[in-house]
C-alpha cells in the first residue's frame, strides 16, 4: 500500500493506482474528457488536472496520468486548478461548442463567457476513439496524423481501411459526438440550457446535501 | 603505429600512442586552423583549405606545414576564419587571392598581413593575435578552445590533446560510484535547458537494478539560432563521445545512443567516423582498454521534430513510435527506453564530462557562481556586432556578453531586449543587463537558460513580432497531445496577430496573459509548459508596446506591417524614378508635376522603396 495525503486526509491506496482512481475512490470528483475506465490513460484533455507537491513548491498534473507515490501531497480543488480548468473549458467552447458534454462542463464550472474567436470544429482530439478502436475493438484502423495545429483522426494515408468493421465504437466514445445537442447557434457559444444540472445544494435547502468536502460546486462558487 | 592495428590493451597502451604522437606534433609545429564549421563553409573556406594546400605544395612545404580544417572557431561573423600557428596570428574574411601571401609572408617569414587581421567594430583598433580581441579575450573556452587545435576527424589529434585520459583514469583508478560522486561534487548541471543536477540523474540510474541500462546523448537541437551542440559535435566529437563512455560506465549503462537530429548530416558524417574510430582503438566495444567493461554506441537520427528533444519523446522517438511525450513519473531512470533505465543527458554536459574527470571536480569548481559552475556556451545572434559561438563563465553579465565580447550593437544602434533560451525562454530589457547570467537568475527574471540560444534585438525590433515569431514556431512544433498547448498556443497567437494588425483591445490584453498562464499551468511538457514564456515576458516588461499597438495603432519598432505607412518628401526626392522602377507591387506612380506618390491602397509594406531610395526621401511612419 502507498500512503499519502489527499486533501489534507491522509489515505492509503495500491501501487499502480491513479491519482485520478484515488480521488474517485475516495468519492472526490475530477473531471475528464479523454479518460474512460476500460482504456489506458493518456491525459489529453487536461481537464483532471490536480495540484501536487507541498504549497509553495506544487505543480499541476493531469490526476489520469499520474501515479500515487509514497509521501505524496495532493490537492483536488485549489484556486490555481479551477483557474487553469475555467479557461481550459472556454478553449473547448471556442473549439467545438456543439458538444453536449462541453456544454455540461461549462454548466458545472460556471463558465458563462467565451472571449475567443468561435470556431465549431467537431473533434477536440482527445483520442478516446483510437484508444477504443485499438485497445476495445483490436482493430487499430484509426490513429491520430500530424502534429500540434494539424493534429487529426484519420486512417492510414487517408485510404478507406480494411481493418474497420464499422463497429461504432468511436462514435459511442466520442464526447463530441455522442451526445450532441441542439447547441448554441452559430453566433452564440453558449446555450447555458442545462445550468439546471448542477445545482449548489445549499441554495435549495437548509441543510447541505452532501456531504463531500470540498464540494466541487461550493469550492469553485467560494473561489469566483 | 603497432597500437593503432592492435588496439589499446590498457591506459598505459594509450599514454604510449600519446607520447608518440606529441613527439610528432612537437616536428610539425606550423600549421593553420581553417575553420571548417557552417557559418565559413558557407563563405568559401573548402575552396580556402584546398588552394592554401595547393600553394604549400608548389612551394614544396606541404611536410612542414599541417593544415587543420577545424570546427568552429567561434567568430563566424567574420569568416572564414584562419588562425596561424604557434604564433596565434588570427587572419579574418580570408579570400583565395589571400593565400599566396598569408603562406609567404606570415607562414615561412613570421610577418603579419595588415589588412586581413581583425578589427574592432566600436574602436577600430586592429588586433594581430587571436588571443587578444575581445571576443576572445573575454571568454573561457574550456570546451571550444580545443577546436583550435584538434582536427575533428582525427582521434589521434584528439589523443595527442590527452583526449581519453579522462576515460582511462575513470576505468582504471575510480569505481563507478566514485565516478558519480565527482560529478556531483562538480554540482555540474544539464546544459540542455533546465539545469537539473548531472550527478543526481546518474546517481539515481546507478542505483536503479536493472539487467541492461541506457545512457542516451540528446543531439536534437532544435531552437531557432542556436547551434552549440552542432559545433561541439562537428568540432570535437570524440569529447562527446568520452563523456558518453564514462557516463556509461557510471550509470552502469552498456549502450549508449546518441539522438540526434536529421538536419545535422556533417555532425552525424563526423559522429560516425569518431565511433568508428574509437572502436578501432579499443576505446569502445567489448573490455575497452582491458577494463573488463563492455560498451556500445549507436546513432540514431531524428526525423525533424522539435519535440523529441523532450526526453519522454526522445525515448519515444527511438523506439520507433511516435514522438510525442508522455507525462512524468514514472521518470526514466524508472521506466525509460525499452522499459530500461535511462539517462538522457545533452551534448554539452557531457562535453564537460571529460574535463571534471581529468582535472577534478574541484577545478571546475572554480568558474561559475555557487548554484550554476563551469562555463556554458551561447550562440550569439541577432543585431550585435560579433555574432557567434561564446563561452563564457557562468555568472557573467549579460552587458559583459553582448557589449565586450560581442562587439555592441551592429550599426550603432541601440539595445532593446536580449532574448535567451529559445522559443522556450523570454526577452529581458536594459534592467537585465548587469544581472549574472545563471539558471536562477535567468529564471527569476522569466526567462531561462535553454541549450544557449541568446538573440540581440535592438529598438528596430517589435516585441509583439518578436513574441509571434516564436509563437507560430511552436504551434508548428507542439506535438499536439495535449489540449491547452496545441489550442493554447493557436489562441495566444490568434489574439498576438491580432494586437499587431492594431485589432486588439484592452480585454484581450488580458485574456493573454490569463491564458499563457493557464496554459503555463495545465500543459504536460516542458514545450507547452514554457510556450507562453516569450508572450508573458514580452508583456511584462513591454507592456507599453503592446498598448501602443492596441490604443494608439501604432507599431514603434515600425515593423508591424499594417501599421505602418510609407510617403516620399518631396523636398528631398530629386524624382530619380527608383522607387517606382523596382516596387514589386507598382504601388508608386508619377503625379502630374512628375513627383513620385505611394498608392496606400496597393502597397504591400515590403519597404523596397526605401531600401532603394539614395536620398532619404522614403519616410516610413
Amino acid at each position: 500500500m502507498i500512503n499519502m495525503i489527499l486533501n489534507g486526509l491522509e489515505i492509503s491506496v495500491e501501487k499502480g493506482t491513479t491519482l485520478l482512481e484515488t480521488a474517485n475512490f475516495y468519492g472526490i470528483e475530477i473531471p475528464t474528457l479523454c479518460h474512460d475506465e476500460g482504456l489506458s490513460s493518456y491525459g489529453a484533455c487536461r481537464l483532471c488536472l490536480v495540484e501536487v507537491g507541498p504549497p509553495g513548491r506544487s505543480w499541476l498534473v493531469s490526476s489520469c496520468t499520474y501515479p500515487a507515490r509514497e509521501g505524496l501531497v495532493v490537492r483536488t480543488h485549489t484556486r490555481r486548478i479551477a483557474r487553469a480548468r475555467r479557461m481550459l473549458i472556454e478553449l473547448y467552447l471556442a473549439t467545438c461548442p456543439s458538444s453536449k458534454t462541453i456544454q455540461d462542463l461549462a454548466c458545472q464550472f460556471q463558465v458563462t463567457a467565451v472571449r475567443f474567436r468561435q470556431r465549431h470544429d467537431d473533434c477536440i482530439l482527445c483520442g478516446l476513439c483510437v484508444r477504443m478502436c485499438d485497445e476495445q475493438m483490436q482493430a487499430k484502423a484509426i490513429g491520430l496524423v500530424d502534429r500540434g495545429a494539424d493534429r487529426r483522426v484519420a486512417t492510414p494515408f487517408d485510404k478507406k481501411s480494411e481493418q474497420c468493421r464499422l463497429c461504432g465504437g468511436c462514435q459511442y466514445i466520442c464526447p463530441a459526438c455522442q451526445a450532441r445537442c441542439q447547441g448554441p447557434q452559430e453566433e452564440n457559444p453558449i446555450c447555458n440550457a442545462c445550468l439546471n444540472l448542477a445545482p449548489p445544494c445549499l441554495e435549495e435547502y437548509e441543510d447541505a446535501m452532501c456531504y463531500m468536502d470540498p464540494c466541487v460546486a461550493c469550492e469553485l462558487k467560494g473561489n469566483n | 603505429m603497432r597500437n593503432l592495428q592492435a588496439g589499446l590493451k590498457s591506459p598505459a597502451d594509450l599514454e604510449l600512442m600519446r607520447k608518440r604522437l606529441k613527439e610528432a606534433r612537437g616536428r610539425r609545429e606550423n600549421y593553420l586552423a581553417v575553420c571548417g564549421d557552417t557559418g565559413c563553409t558557407v563563405w568559401g573556406s573548402n575552396t580556402i583549405k584546398d588552394s592554401l594546400q595547393d600553394c604549400l605544395k608548389r612551394k614544396g612545404f606541404l611536410e612542414k606545414v599541417d593544415i587543420k580544417f577545424t570546427g568552429c572557431l567561434g567568430l563566424c561573423e567574420s569568416g572564414p576564419v584562419i588562425i596561424v600557428f604557434p604564433q596565434e596570428i588570427f587572419y579574418q574574411k580570408v579570400k583565395e587571392a589571400d593565400i599566396e601571401e598569408i603562406i609567404d609572408k606570415t607562414v615561412l617569414k613570421g610577418e603579419v598581413v595588415e589588412r586581413l587581421l581583425y578589427e574592432d567594430p566600436t574602436s577600430g583598433q586592429k588586433y594581430i593575435y587571436a588571443s587578444d580581441i575581445p571576443f576572445y579575450k573575454n571568454q573561457v573556452r574550456v570546451l571550444l578552445g580545443n577546436n583550435w587545435i584538434n582536427d575533428p576527424n582525427s582521434i589521434e589529434d584528439y589523443i595527442a590533446i590527452d583526449g581519453y585520459k579522462a576515460l582511462g583514469r575513470a576505468l582504471t583508478e575510480m569505481s563507478p560510484a566514485e565516478v558519480v560522486e565527482e560529478i556531483k561534487i562538480s554540482h555540474l548541471r544539464g546544459r540542455g535547458g533546465a539545469g537539473f543536477p548531472t550527478g543526481r540523474k546518474w546517481e539515481e540510474c546507478y542505483k536503479a537494478s536493472s539487467d541492461h541500462k541506457y545512457i542516451i546523448c540528446n543531439a536534437d537541437e532544435g531552437d531557432p539560432g542556436a547551434f552549440m551542440d552542432r559545433s561541439l559535435l562537428e568540432g570535437n566529437p570524440h569529447a562527446v563521445l568520452e563523456g558518453l563512455i564514462i557516463g556509461g560506465y557510471a550509470v552502469g549503462a552498456s549502450e549508449g545512443i546518441i539522438y540526434i537530429r536529421a538536419e545535422y548530416p556533417t555532425a552525424v558524417d563526423k559522429l560516425s567516423l569518431a565511433i568508428n574510430n574509437a572502436e578501432k582503438l579499443g576505446l569502445l566495444g567489448e573490455n575497452i582498454m582491458g577494463s573488463g567493461f563492455n560498451f556500445y554506441v549507436s546513432i540514431s537520427i531524428g526525423a525533424g521534430a522539435f519535440v523529441c528533444g523532450e526526453t519522454s519523446a526522445l525515448v519515444s522517438s527511438i523506439e520507433g513510435k511516435v514522438g510525442e511525450p508522455r507525462q512524468k513519473p514514472p521518470h526514466l531512470v524508472e521506466r525509460g527506453l525499452w522499459n530500461k533505465p535511462t539517462v538522457v543527458n545533452n551534448v554539452e554536459t557531457l562535453a564537460n564530462v571529460p574535463y571534471i574527470i581529468l582535472n577534478g571536480a574541484g577545478e571546475f569548481c572554480r568558474t561559475g557562481t555557487k548554484e550554476s559552475r563551469g562555463t556554458k556556451i551561447f550562440s550569439l545572434v541577432g543585431k550585435v556586432n560579433n555574432t557567434g559561438l561564446v563561452e563564457v563563465p557562468l555568472g557573467i553579465t549579460l552587458r559583459e556578453i553582448i557589449f565586450e565580447i560581442g562587439g555592441g550593437i551592429k550599426d550603432g544602434g541601440k539595445f532593446k531586449a536580449v532574448q535567451t533560451g529559445g522559443p522556450s525562454g523570454g526577452c529581458l530589457p536594459e534592467m537585465f543587463l548587469d544581472s549574472p547570467v545563471d539558471f536562477e537568475e535567468l529564471k527569476a527574471a522569466g526567462s531561462m537558460m535553454g541549450s544557449g540560444g541568446m538573440i540581440v534585438m535592438d529598438e528596430e525590433t517589435c516585441m509583439i513580432d518578436v513574441a509571434r515569431y516564436f509563437l507560430r514556431f511552436l504551434k508548428d512544433e507542439s506535438c499536439g497531445k495535449c489540449f491547452s498547448c496545441r489550442e493554447g498556443i493557436s489562441r495566444m497567437l490568434e489574439i498576438a496577430d491580432s494586437i499587431a494588425r492594431g485589432t486588439g483591445s484592452l480585454e484581450e490584453l488580458e485574456l493573454l496573459k490569463e491564458l499563457g498562464s493557464a496554459v503555463k499551468d495545465s500543459s504536460m511538457c516542458g514545450l507547452g509548459q514554457s510556450s507562453a514564456n516569450p508572450v508573458l515576458s514580452t508583456i511584462r516588461y513591454f507592456e507599453d508596446e503592446y498598448k501602443d499597438h492596441i490604443l494608439e495603432n501604432k507599431c514603434p519598432a515600425g515593423v508591424c506591417r499594417e501599421l505602418i505607412s510609407f510617403d516620399i518628401d518631396s523636398v528631398f526626392c530629386n524624382t530619380c524614378g527608383a522607387c517606382i522602377k523596382n516596387c514589386p507591387a507598382s504601388a508608386v506612380c508619377e503625379d502630374k508635376e512628375g513627383q513620385p506618390v505611394i498608392i496606400q491602397e496597393a502597397c504591400s509594406k515590403c519597404g523596397t522603396c526605401l531600401e532603394t531610395c539614395k536620398h532619404g526621401a522614403v519616410l516610413k511612419r
